[in-house]
């Protein structure tokens, strides 16, 4: 717990400790689900929808390099995570609604999909929890979470 | 799948959880009844995998869903509590009481899907 690495880099506070750490547990959980799905439908039955299978196989690679993203914490991975993340709201925003809109290009749930429906709405929320973290640690004075509540 | 199993490991895995986040609440670090809490919840797990392993060895097949899918969420099941472990391991801040109580939470999920897959 002392040993506290020295911000490579980055402009404030670690990406990767506290609730960072929660954050990327969860992310990588949609990493390996988004990857497992996306792996099912291409390898099983890609012709029967190659657009929902290939959006799914785009949203298991945003997972993934936002996984990593905010495990690293170096400045350059934050903007990496800032991109990785903003694109999966643009995403389950866009997916969510061609898939209400046009259920038929659709006919196997995405993770994507109704806004995360079959997840539990969790791939909606995510993506706002990201960006709220990124924009959180990106200040220079230490927010107190911790640290205050011990005082 | 074994039904009992399964609904033991809900009930012990959300009973995890609800622990976890009080301690999470408290401002407590995972304590080491929180870990040994999760490994159990790993156990029960092992044992529901290896009985659905021995099915499908024994000619059983899922109802609802196809092997593919079933052995990634088999895999996902086993590998999440050590995961949780080993990241909670890493936060022994409030944090890491929040991280067990999230694997807690997932674990019941993946239980109920590999049960929706293999009955139908």
């Amino acid at each position: 717990m002392a040993d506290t690495p020295k911000p490579t880099g980055s402009t404030g506070k670690p990406l990767n400790r506290g609730f960072g750490r929660v954050l990327v547990f969860v992310y990588g959980v949609f990493a390996l689900s988004a990857s497992a799905r996306a792996g099912v439908q291409i390898g099983t039955k890609f012709s029967e929808a190659p657009l929902a299978y290939s959006l799914s196989a785009l949203a298991a690679l945003v997972y993934i390099v936002a996984t990593v993203a905010l495990a690293r914490s170096s400045a350059t991975s934050r903007r990496v995570a800032w991109f990785a993340v903003g694109f999966e709201l643009l995403g389950v925003l866009a997916v969510g609604t061609a898939s209400l809109v046009d259920g038929k290009a659709f006919p196997d749930a995405t993770v994507w999909s109704d806004y995360g429906q079959g997840y539990g709405y969790v791939p909606l929320i995510l993506p706002f929890i990201g960006l709220f973290w990124l924009w959180r640690t990106k200040r220079h004075e230490p927010v107190a979470e911790t640290t205050a509540a011990k005082g | 799948m074994i039904g009992p199993l399964a609904v033991a490991t809900h009930v012990l895995s959300l009973a995890l959880a609800a622990w976890a986040f009080v301690e999470f609440f408290r401002q407590r670090e995972p304590s080491r009844p929180l870990f040994a809490g999760l490994w159990l919840v790993e156990a029960l797990v092992l044992v529901q995998v290896v009985a659905l392993v021995v099915r499908l060895a024994g000619g059983g097949e899922p109802h609802g869903g196809d092997l593919v899918t079933l052995i990634g969420y088999l895999l996902t099941a086993v590998l999440l509590p050590p995961a949780g472990i080993v990241l909670a391991r890493m936060e022994p801040t409030r944090w890491g009481s929040l991280l067990i109580g999230a694997a807690a939470v997932i674990v019941p999920v993946l239980i109920l899907r590999l049960g929706q897959i293999w009955n139908g």
